[in-house]
């Protein structure tokens, strides 16, 4: 993990402002259909693939036994559905050269 | 889901901006995450989920044609960290 900024829905309508000519309204209204249409479709079993950044996948998870760790009483972990994030090929070669901060 | 069919979704949600417009913004929603990354910034969208960068360590690696030593370098990949409103309506629907 590495300590710094953080782009915010905030920072982010700011740059479409300046960047796409919309207003402060438009850009926040646009960014949070953007996220909300990715949601609907993976709350629909829908998997979400965006080129050039990556897909977002449905797993179904078997139920399984597990623990409480302050109790250490034994309590099954039920059967769930998960979203997982595989980035792209291009997402992955621009974030690979990233520096580091050390 | 595609891109350009969740661009076509959000042009009939959105009636005052052209579909110009909503393609652009998509396309610089997405770049923009992607430059955040890669100056080693976090993305967060509360209810949706944060994007960070992880570290992976150097590592001897072999080529898998030669069978060859070969010296990785520490790189770093994309993780994503679904939030909880995303995660509780994944589930929602889901029993089996």
């Amino acid at each position: 993990m590495i300590d710094g900024k953080t782009l915010t829905k905030a920072n982010m309508a700011e740059k479409l402002f300046n960047k796409v000519g919309l207003n402060k309204r438009e850009a926040k209204d646009i960014i949070d259909l953007f996220f909300e249409e990715v949601r609907l479709s993976l709350e629909r079993g829908e998997q979400v693939k965006l080129s050039g950044f990556g897909n977002f996948e449905l797993r179904d998870k078997k139920e399984r036994p597990g623990r409480n760790p302050k109790t250490g009483k034994e309590i099954p972990i039920k059967a769930r559905r998960v979203v997982t994030f595989r980035a792209g090929q291009k997402l992955r070669s621009r974030i690979k050269s990233y520096a580091g901060s050390d | 889901m595609t891109k350009s069919k969740l661009i076509e979704e959000l042009v009939l949600k959105q009636s005052s901006l052209s579909h110009k417009d909503i393609d652009l913004s998509v396309k610089t929603i997405l770049e923009l995450m992607v430059e955040a990354l890669e100056n080693g910034e976090r993305v967060e969208i509360r209810g949706f989920g944060s994007f960070s960068l992880h570290e992976r360590a150097a590592r001897q690696g072999r080529n898998p044609k030669t069978g060859d030593l070969v010296d990785l370098p520490k790189k770093y990949v994309p993780h994503f960290k679904p939030g909880k409103e995303l995660r509780s309506r994944v589930n929602k629907n889901f029993t089996n």
